[in-house]
């Protein structure tokens, strides 16, 4: 076996950085998936990976876990250059696929037993850890029962499961709550936070909710370029600019129409966000917007059925930076298309 | 090599869950079994479909038809099933996205192939052992006892080519992700090796040519060549294995 190739910051690396990246570039013929992220995950955090379908969080995550190979650039894994075939750091790993596979002839105390035994446990310990993980993940029941029966939720679990199992100090989860129902969302986001200083957690997610939530850090990736990162708090405080929400009544199409306009030529509105229930207003100055919105709306003809000024959330903050999607900017599929780029 | 004793005893697991170590053996009992049963009455099968319309002189069979019917047998059957077991082991892997479940964790890509091959082997080594023993037994019981040693250790140089026809369809599975180009390219190999097999220059010393040995082993005959075609054997497997290695840890999942 080869030795594996630690970080040229090896010794910071190994104290501070559970992951960093560097010029990470993928490319997929003229497609660029990945455009030179320079990523650091410090050891011990929660890590949020943001971006909409398309983004690169899921190429991140594989060139991550040695499942595919950069076209540029380097990342560092727990200090040691990530591979294809580099099962020393994967002793540091626990992984889960957003859409997890098993073997369905076997039982899924048979599974959790392999994955265990890979990680070089035995005996009494990898019996206890078995169990352990099949009660935390609520398998113990259908624990002999062969995966190939198992519901997309239970599968999830059991991936969650074998993830943690020998518990790595390094744990990459791909959309973890996808397949969950609300109880087992809520439940493995308490497990996640749970790991905080124990365990360093990158997990990416649509749910914006969910990173507010249990995240200390967070990456927005668009189109494969990261947009920002950084501790959340941070981020949130770096965007906070005052924001109105006005639900109007339904039914009022046209009229609505006429407000957005109006609150567009507003000089203290910077940006006005209409969807098909919320108008969103972010606003210059607050004072002069306190004044302002209620006498448009009026003027507007508009009925509300709310009206709050909000301290700004992630996902006003997402919206912001990564914009809402156009019909253009989608595929056949409903994800973002990336960037095309010539061949050099 | 990490993880090859893990990974073997799940492949070994897989090739009996999946029933494909049963219905293989039962398959090559049946072959060990109808060979000496085929050589012994074809004569009279023959004769008695014929009546008196054909006046065809056979000559009264023996214990090496016993033995030739078996050989050809699973030189046919034996390779088709080699070819089938070896087609999905790797490219259905990968497909299924299983492959990437075992090779993120502490598990070297050699093993996660060499431990798939060896239980390739072991189902094709179980299953050859059983339809010689079925043959020898028939052939004892419908001709006459043939050397016990030798006839085994023909049985070990067919299964020899067994698992080179496997290890080439291997090759195959590793290199796509389609099954069915695997098993494409066994079944070209098979036909292509059966080709220049009839050049002796060269046939004795691939997969094809173990079964000149192997019968002469089985038949208690002196002075048979063995060492030769089966280090020709073994070196290519070892060849194909490191093929499908150079090829497989190159590869993104």
């Amino acid at each position: 076996m080869t030795t594996p190739v630690t970080s040229p910051m090896a010794s910071a690396a190994m104290t501070a950085a559970a992951i960093e990246t560097s010029g990470l570039t993928k490319r997929f013929g003229s497609i660029l998936a990945l455009d030179r992220l320079d990523l650091v995950v410090p050891r011990g955090s929660v890590f949020g990976l943001l971006g909409p379908n398309g983004a690169g969080k899921t190429t991140t995550i594989r060139i991550l876990t040695g499942l595919a190979r950069p076209t540029a650039g380097n990342a560092f894994v727990a200090g040691i250059e990530v591979g294809l075939d580099e099962p020393e750091l994967r002793r540091r790993l626990g992984y889960l696929d957003q859409d997890p596979r098993f073997y369905g002839w076997m039982t899924g105390r048979e599974l959790l037993e392999l994955v265990g035994r890979l990680h070089g446990l035995a005996g009494s310990e990898l019996r206890s850890r078995v169990d352990e993980m099949l009660a935390r993940t609520g398998l113990t029941a259908a624990a002999r029962r062969r995966i190939g029966g198992y519901s997309g939720g239970m599968r999830q679990r059991l991936g969650i499961a074998q993830a943690l199992l020998h518990r790595p100090e390094i744990l990459i989860l791909d959309e973890p709550v996808s397949s969950l129902d609300p109880e087992g969302r809520r439940d493995l986001l308490e497990l996640i936070a749970g790991l905080r200083g124990e365990a360093t957690v990158v997990f990416s997610t649509h749910l914006l909710a969910d990173v507010e939530r249990i995240c200390d850090r967070v990456a927005i990736l668009d189109r494969g370029r990261l947009v920002t990162e950084g501790p959340l708090e941070e981020l949130l405080a770096a965007h906070a600019r005052p924001i109105y929400r006005l639900a109007p009544a339904p039914g009022q199409g046209a009229t609505v129409a006429s407000l957005v306009d109006r609150l567009r030529a507003a000089p203290w509105t910077t940006d006005v966000a209409a969807g098909d229930d919320l108008v969103r207003v972010t606003v210059s100055d607050p004072v002069a917007a306190a004044a302002g919105i209620l006498p448009l709306v009026v003027a507007a003809g508009v009925a509300l059925d709310s009206f709050e000024r909000a301290r700004q959330t992630l996902e006003d903050v997402f919206l912001e930076l990564v914009g809402p999607a156009t019909a253009d900017d989608l595929d056949g599929r409903g994800f973002i298309r990336p960037r095309e780029v010539s061949d050099r | 090599m990490t993880g090859f004793t893990v990974l073997l005893r799940k492949e070994l697991l897989e090739q009996w869950r999946t029933t494909r170590l049963p219905v293989v053996a039962t398959v090559f009992l049946l072959v060990g079994l109808s060979s000496p049963l085929l050589a012994r009455f074809t004569p009279e099968i023959i004769k008695a479909v014929g009546g008196d319309q054909f006046q065809i002189v056979l000559p009264t069979p023996t214990a090496a038809d016993a033995y030739d019917q078996l050989a050809k047998n699973l030189g046919q059957f034996g390779a088709l099933i080699a070819v089938l077991l070896a087609m999905g082991s790797v490219a259905t892997e990968k497909e299924r996205g299983t492959a990437a479940l075992i090779l993120t964790k502490p598990a070297s890509r050699g093993a996660f192939l060499v431990a798939k091959l060896v239980a390739i082997a072991t189902t094709l080594g179980v299953s050859t052992a059983i339809a010689a023993a079925g043959a020898w037994f028939y052939t004892f019981v419908l001709f006459e006892p043939l050397p016990l040693a030798g006839f085994a250790a023909g049985a070990i140089l067919q299964w020899l080519a067994l698992v080179a026809y496997a290890a080439i369809t291997f090759v195959g599975s590793t290199l796509t992700r389609s099954a069915l180009a695997a098993a494409g390219l066994g079944v070209a190999a098979f036909i292509v090796l059966g080709i220049l097999g009839i050049v002796p220059a060269i046939g004795r010393y691939l997969p094809t040519g173990l079964g000149a040995p192997a019968r002469g082993l089985a038949l208690g005959q002196p002075g048979v060549d063995v060492l030769g075609p089966t280090i020709a054997s073994v070196v290519l497997i070892g060849v194909l294995v490191g093929v499908a290695w150079i090829a497989f840890r190159r590869q993104e999942l």
